[in-house]
């Protein structure tokens, strides 16, 4: 099992800056997903007139999944300035990868609980660290794309785009920054030093109904 | 004395790295830096389980070498220690007068004698910066107050100048000198204008860096760097010219040879060199009289 739990408004307000499309997944068995606090929050967001559509669907991690879902929604998704996902940090990676060219952001931290991990097909791995960093990178996960979970950027042990731990393995810098320089998104890596934390007192205790 | 005093008087600062041993005898050491660096090299950087081999530590040799009158650069990697250990030894350097420090994240644990260890990497080596920097200011990385005057030191980091991915090693650098280092040393190079573009780039960040220079011994090591070390890559001439150098039994003078070359090539777009020398502390004095240093 694994929960999610929403950033908060402030941390949303600074993300949502243009047309909005919102993805929400519901339905997976193993994800407790804060589906009250969620519609609450998104009925604020639309008062500010930036949100275009709100879809709800399930297992998006699925990328075949997720195209058959997102077919009808294209032409919005296509005139949106940004896509805020609030899933666990697979599924936003799987739209991230999918709307390649799209700003998409994560509204959700993730984190882990024991018990059933569930059969969800993954293309990609979410360490559910309970602050997710998708927001910085692109849509691609340092904690788990980088043998050191880097936070701030490559080491030096990187050859030829390759990892130092794992020569079949990319460097996940060098994905993200790959990334971001082709979106023109560079700037985006001027974010002050962060410290990772592994245990965020500042956040609420994840709920679960 | 902190290097960063040097820098900014104008000086083109010397330093030569040095591996403690697998062991805690370091006799045959201390013998080589007083021979062979003592006086002809600002600092002696001493290297902190380099390659995640497991050796002495890089505090306590820097603490050796301090009595032996050299200026130590404590090397700190982020593979080995979570915040309070690093916190700790920092205040530990402090603590025996060690002003300079080299902040690293660290080779996995994976690349080292010890593969089965667990790798730390609590912070990364931008945030070890920034937290060095809140110590300095006062307090620890939680926001606690420290007790009595903070620590200083000149506070330096590395970049890899040749690396196939410049771009994305500069814009960790800029990120590094955001969180506050001062000075930085690049990995080896072995090519002279790709060490230029990247001086030429990375002038806008207003920090002095350190020409990093690995003695090619032989032409087996240059090709083992090749394919293994990251942003080093040595060219086929210099290959030819070291494999030459086993025919006419030189025994390491065309390494000499080359070292020097190259920091005659590039010393006038950098603030200074640093010798990773990997045993050859001997031929550090012929490098840096050939090269006019």
């Amino acid at each position: 099992m694994l929960i999610t739990q929403l950033k908060s408004k402030d941390t949303i307000d600074t993300l949502i800056k243009g047309k909005t499309v919102i993805i929400n997944c519901h339905g997976c068995k193993e994800v407790c997903f804060p589906e009250h606090e969620a519609a609450e929050l998104q009925k604020e967001l639309s008062a500010t007139g930036n949100i275009m559509e709100v879809i709800t669907r399930d297992y998006i991690c699925n990328p075949d999944n997720l195209r058959l879902q997102l077919q009808k929604y294209m032409a919005k998704i296509n005139a949106s300035d940004i896509v805020m996902v609030f899933s666990c940090g697979v599924g936003v990676q799987t739209v991230a990868e999918y709307l390649e060219d799209k700003k998409v952001y994560s509204g959700c931290d993730t984190y882990p609980l024991p018990g059933f991990q569930g059969v969800t097909p993954l293309e990609f791995a979410c360490g559910q660290c309970g602050e997710c960093y998708l927001n910085y990178t692109g849509g691609i996960c340092p904690i788990t794309a980088c043998s050191k979970s880097l936070i701030n950027g490559q080491c030096g042990g990187s050859k030829n785009g390759k990892c130092e731990v794992d020569k079949d393995m990319d460097c996940g810098w060098e994905r993200i920054y790959r990334k971001l320089e082709k979106m023109d998104r560079l700037d985006t890596l001027n974010y002050p030093a962060k410290v990772r934390k592994f245990w965020n007192p500042d956040a609420d205790p994840p709920k679960v109904d | 004395m902190k290097l960063t005093e040097l820098f900014q008087r104008g000086e083109f600062v010397v330093t030569c790295e040095v591996g403690p041993p697998k062991g805690f005898h370091i006799e045959h050491l201390l013998h080589e830096v007083e021979t062979y660096l003592k006086d002809r090299v600002t600092a002696v950087n001493v290297t902190d389980n380099q390659s995640s081999v497991m050796r002495l530590g890089s505090l306590a040799t820097c603490k050796a070498l301090k009595d032996k009158g050299l200026t130590p650069i404590f090397q700190l990697t982020c593979r080995d220690r979570n915040r309070i250990a690093l916190q700790s030894d920092i205040l530990s350097a402090a603590m025996l007068g060690i002003e300079n420090l080299l902040l690293l994240t660290g080779d996995h644990t994976r690349m080292g004698d010890n593969p089965q260890a667990k790798p730390v990497f609590d912070l990364d080596s931008v945030s070890l910066i920034h937290m060095v920097k809140k110590l300095e200011q006062g307090e620890d990385l939680a926001g606690n107050a420290l007790e009595g005057e903070p620590p200083k030191f000149a506070k330096g980091a590395v970049v890899s100048a040749c690396s196939d991915s410049v771009d994305v090693q500069l814009a960790k650098m800029e990120r590094k000198v955001k969180a506050g280092a001062e000075y930085f040393q690049t990995q080896a190079v072995y090519e002279p204008e790709k060490f230029i573009k990247f001086m030429e780039k990375a002038k806008q960040f207003g920090v002095p860096v350190m020409l990093g220079i690995v003695i090619p011994k032989n032409a087996g090591m240059a090709k083992y760097m090749n394919d293994n070390v990251a942003g080093i890559n040595v060219p086929q001439e210099m290959i030819e010219e070291l494999k030459k150098d086993k025919e006419k039994t030189k025994a390491g003078i065309t390494g000499v040879e080359i070292s020097a070359r190259l920091i005659k090539e590039c010393k006038q777009y950098c603030q200074g060199v640093h010798i990773m020398a990997l045993g050859w502390e001997s031929k550090v004095p012929d490098i840096l009289a050939q090269a006019g240093i």
